[in-house]
């Protein structure tokens, strides 16, 4: 049985405003709202609402003959949430058909699949469990960023518990070898591969509204003849491609809605293919040969490489320089750190630098918001140097005297807490409580330094503090003891609350910093509108 | 070729360019190249074209019909200083002198019947066309050649004399337009003699599409009759290719050329001025002189910043490329720059450039930040970009020198032989 696989991408990335080095060290919100709300309306409306009433019609009309698939990345999660729920809510409805199956991929749709397998893991677990938490189905199949793919990648998939991963059917990966087959991994077999058909893609995403193209126009018949003329052996027809294809990419006026309502009657009518999800065609078909890339693949531009991101110096100083500031993101306790950490990685970011303007030029333009890729590395970079800037303040002391003060009066608690616990004996040699809180000032602006190695750090602020006070030593070393021991264990506790504080919180702050923005950002008014818009949902968000 | 200089004569950029490209003909064996400046000082290097002073042209004839150019020409009244190419001590001089009028024009022939040339651009400047434009007649029945190519609109009189007495087709290059230098308050008399010339001219050459638009747009000059040929660079010989060693540790941007409107100095200072609020290791230098010069230095005073920013006044042959191998940042912010070769130097030794959008040069350049001249903002950053991330400054030091390399005298004069053959025909 032949299976025809349409998979679709759903990515936005959060984009970011023009932050200009006397921006550094001063203001720290890198996004530019007005684009990003702005873009996501648009798209939702031109294309990811009306697709998905189109396909959720088709559903309903054919049933289990006709399925798709999506993967949506992290941050296009984010975005639906904050600017269009309604998006999400479309996307649920045809979760809830059961003929629509959700991919993996990374949450930010980075690359760090290339760079760092923790960081990747991270990313992927938090997808999956966000795909499962929105829409019921823990997904078995992965997709990376931009079908980024080697040997390495699929293994480590494989070791996630994944099934089968879609990539690119590049030439140079294949040779004579056709994509129309199921494959497994060159290391670990159990690894299912599928190849995207590129021709039979790209004629629907990039040539369909080509005048110049000499199929033009296409029709669903057409292009059912071209499925119809494959080899009869071939198993399976593997269309990726961005969602925003359709109405987007290919505007409405170009008929490619009415071409994609049209083709499930022509592949019933006119083929004896069946529509089947990626985990179908898994399920269904044995993998014919192992399929080897030594060497990352994707699927952009005529090199199916990862030039695209990392062509250049530019985009790998900047790539490199991200990642080393992992160890730093991993101690940190604010959720906006997160949050940024996240945004920067996203692959976008990097394509903006591609200096490859000679053969893919065009495509390139398209998606950039810089005048050239000068701008978008020194953008991307002044906003890095401010982010590890945070950092390391973060990890130097807590430049917020709401969160100092919180840090100490935790303290408090928990020294009473303890002090409770003591032998009354030894508890009526303790220090005065006026020498208790002055300790205790010391440490709370040594807070961040202790975090870094806590056990040790209390361990000797305890033994300073009753050394002053002339105790007698022995007391003193028991009590200094005990509370090194106890303390970690607290020590976690108010870590986990503070950081939950700090997220209830931050709704706040970010209000805050976008009406900077905006401020700035005069002499577009709509942007005011837009922030005032943006606040709301945010609100409501927060409440629930 | 009538050109006004000739290296190592030179105030900017248009005698490098005259020389580049009669070197970059001397590669093609059928092409002789004749160049005629108003005065030969004989130290200029002669073997790409022979070069003819017309201070060393005896005129024998004294019966000369004038076309109507050069009868308008002779009533040409030189009231108001003429800014466009002006060497430091012309300018200084030029302002003490600016009383005495000269009124018309009398043909002050020394011994032996021939005119005095300075060759520069003072304040007889318009006599001084009108007289070279006699002696044009003069080297045109007396010369054996097959196309007249006159470089701005200096020598355009000449060279319609020229044509006028030989019927020989003639190629006017542009390489610069009275918008371009004056900012817009165009000299109505230069105005009419670059028409004039671009009209009677068979062919125009433009250094850029900017040029180009501008030649057709203000001169209406069709379309069809305008080609453009883009500038190129020397390669560096290996004694200027020996990188002078920097006296300091710190980060050295620099800005060169004249300090005039056209140059957009002013907006180089509030870049300086915005980088230097954040960055401590770094000077700025304004290299060169002009008139506006005065009112850079009491901005720059004014903005407290003249520690870090320093005035070196003109630059001189070798001190050029020294304050190049220097530099870490070369930025050109002109206002409007019909080609701009500057950059191209500066590439050649390494250093990354930040160009305007209003230049030229930005059509060709690929590694090159190229901002608006009046977006500082912009400006500042990329110099900060430049200065702090080092993948960038590397980026371009390399892709750049690369970029630059290509850039060869000899292929614009390829382009300019294939306009010779197409009017020979």
């Amino acid at each position: 049985m032949k299976t025809i696989c349409l998979y679709f991408q759903v990515h936005q990335p959060f984009r970011f405003r023009r932050y200009r080095f006397f921006d550094i060290g001063h203001d720290h919100y890198y996004y530019d709202d007005y684009s990003n709300e702005s873009i996501l309306h648009k798209v939702a409306q031109k294309c990811y609402l009306p697709a998905n009433t189109i396909l959720y019609n088709l559903i309903k009309e054919y049933g289990s003959r006709f399925k798709v698939s999506f993967s949506i990345s992290g941050t296009a999660i984010d975005q639906f949430r904050l600017y269009a729920p309604e998006v999400l809510e479309s996307f649920k409805k045809l979760a809830k058909t059961g003929y629509v199956e959700f991919l993996a991929e990374t949450y930010a749709h980075s690359l760090s699949s290339l760079i760092n397998r923790e960081e990747f893991e991270a990313q992927v677990t938090k997808h999956r469990e966000t795909i499962k938490e929105i829409f019921g189905q823990t997904p078995t199949v992965f997709r990376n960023t931009e079908l980024v793919y080697s040997d390495e990648i699929g293994a480590m998939i494989a070791d996630m518990g994944f099934k089968t991963v879609v990539t690119e059917g590049a030439k140079h990966i294949l040779g004579w070898k056709s994509p129309n087959y199921v494959y497994c991994n060159a290391i670990n077999p159990r690894l299912k591969v599928l190849l995207r058909n590129f021709k039979l893609s790209d004629d629907i995403s990039f040539r369909f509204s080509n005048k110049s193209w000499n199929e033009y126009p296409l029709t669903a018949d057409k292009y059912v003849a071209w499925l119809n003329a494959l080899d009869k052996k071939e198993q399976t027809v593997n269309i990726f491609m961005d969602y925003e294809t359709f109405g987007e990419h290919q505007d409405q006026n170009t008929g490619i809605f009415e071409f994609l309502k049209a083709l499930p009657r022509a592949v019933f009518s006119r083929s004896s293919y069946h529509f089947a999800t990626p985990s179908d065609v898994a399920d269904r078909h044995q993998p014919i040969a192992a399929i080897s890339a030594l060497h990352p693949i994707s699927w952009a531009d005529e090199e199916r490489d990862i030039s695209a991101w990392l062509g250049n110096e530019l985009q790998q100083a900047a790539f490199n320089k991200l990642y080393s500031l992992r160890q730093l993101v991993l101690k940190s306790n604010e959720a906006q750190i997160w949050e940024d950490w996240k945004n920067l990685q996203t692959a976008d970011h990097f394509y903006y630098m591609s200096t490859k303007v000679l053969s893919d030029g065009e495509v390139h333009k398209y998606f950039n918001p810089y005048d050239s890729p000068y701008d978008a590395f020194i953008n991307y970079m002044n906003i890095l140097s401010d982010f590890e800037i945070r950092l390391k303040q973060e990890h130097k002391m807590p430049s917020d005297p709401a969160y100092l003060m919180k840090l100490l009066e935790e303290k408090e608690r928990i020294i009473e807490d303890l002090s409770k616990q003591i032998p009354p004996n030894i508890s009526s040699k303790t220090p005065s409580k006026t020498l208790k809180t002055k300790t205790m000032k010391k440490e709370a602006t040594k807070a961040k330094k202790e975090q870094v190695a806590p056990a040790e750090k209390n361990a000797k602020t305890a033994e300073k503090a009753p050394a002053k006070k002339t105790v007698k030593k022995t007391t003193a070393k028991k009590t200094a003891a005990k509370k090194a021991t106890a303390k970690p264990a607290a020590k976690k506790t108010t870590a986990k609350k503070t950081a939950k504080k700090t997220t209830a919180k931050k709704a706040a702050p970010k209000k805050t910093a976008a009406k900077k923005t905006t401020a700035k950002k005069t002499a577009k008014p709509a942007a005011k509108k837009a922030v005032a818009k943006k606040a709301a949902p945010k609100k409501a968000a927060a409440k629930k | 070729m009538f050109g006004w200089e000739f290296p190592p004569h030179i105030t900017g950029g248009l005698g490098t360019a005259c020389y580049g490209l009669t070197k970059g003909l001397s590669r093609y064996k059928d092409v002789d190249v004749t160049f005629v400046v108003p005065k030969a000082y004989g130290d200029e290097d002669q073997s790409s074209a022979r070069i003819i002073g017309a201070d060393g042209v005896h005129i024998k004839e004294r019966t000369f019909t004038f076309s109507d150019f050069l009868r308008k020409m002779k009533m040409i009244e030189v009231e108001s200083l003429l800014v466009p190419y002006l060497t430091p001590e012309e300018f200084e001089k030029s302002f003490e002198t600016l009383s005495e009028k000269e009124i018309g024009v009398s043909l002050q022939t020394r011994v032996r019947g021939r005119l005095r040339f300075t060759g520069t651009y003072g304040k007889n400047l318009f006599q001084e066309i009108s007289n070279y434009a006699l002696v044009a007649t003069v080297l045109a029945h007396e010369h054996h050649f097959d196309i007249i190519h006159a470089h701005d609109w200096l020598t355009y009189p000449a060279a319609l004399a020229a044509k006028a007495v030989s019927g020989k087709p003639l190629v006017v290059h542009v390489h610069a337009t009275d918008f371009d230098r004056s900012g817009g308050s165009v000299n109505p008399s230069v105005y009419e003699i670059e028409r004039k010339g671009m009209e009677a001219a068979d062919k125009v050459i433009t250094v850029s599409n900017l040029t180009r638009e501008t030649v057709i747009q203000k001169y209406g000059i069709p379309p069809e009759k305008v080609i453009t040929i883009y500038n190129a660079v020397d390669p560096l010989t290996e004694e200027e290719r020996a990188r002078e060693k920097k006296g300091i540790q710190e980060k050295i941007v620099t800005f060169l050329g004249r300090i005039t409107l056209q140059k957009g100095p002013e907006y180089f200072i509030e870049a300086a001025n915005k980088v230097l609020q954040r960055m401590d290791n770094v000077r700025f230098v304004m290299a060169g002189s002009g008139d506006m010069l005065h009112r850079m230095i009491r901005r720059a005073a004014r903005l407290r910043i003249v520690d870090r920013f320093h005035f070196t006044g003109f630059l001189r042959g070798d001190d050029v490329q020294k304050m190049f191998s220097l530099s870490d940042v070369y930025v050109m912010p002109s206002v409007s720059e019909p080609f701009g070769i500057s950059p191209l130097e500066a590439m050649q030794s390494s250093v990354p450039v930040i160009i305007s959008y209003q230049s030229g040069v930005s059509e060709v350049l690929k590694y090159a930040i190229k901002v608006n001249f009046w977006d500082v903002d912009a400006m500042a950053d990329a110099i900060y970009g430049i200065l702090n991330y080092d993948a960038l400054s590397d980026f371009f030091k390399k892709y750049g020198k690369e970029e630059v390399l290509q850039m060869k005298w000899e292929n614009s004069a390829g382009k300019l032989r294939e306009v010779y053959k197409s009017l020979c025909r």
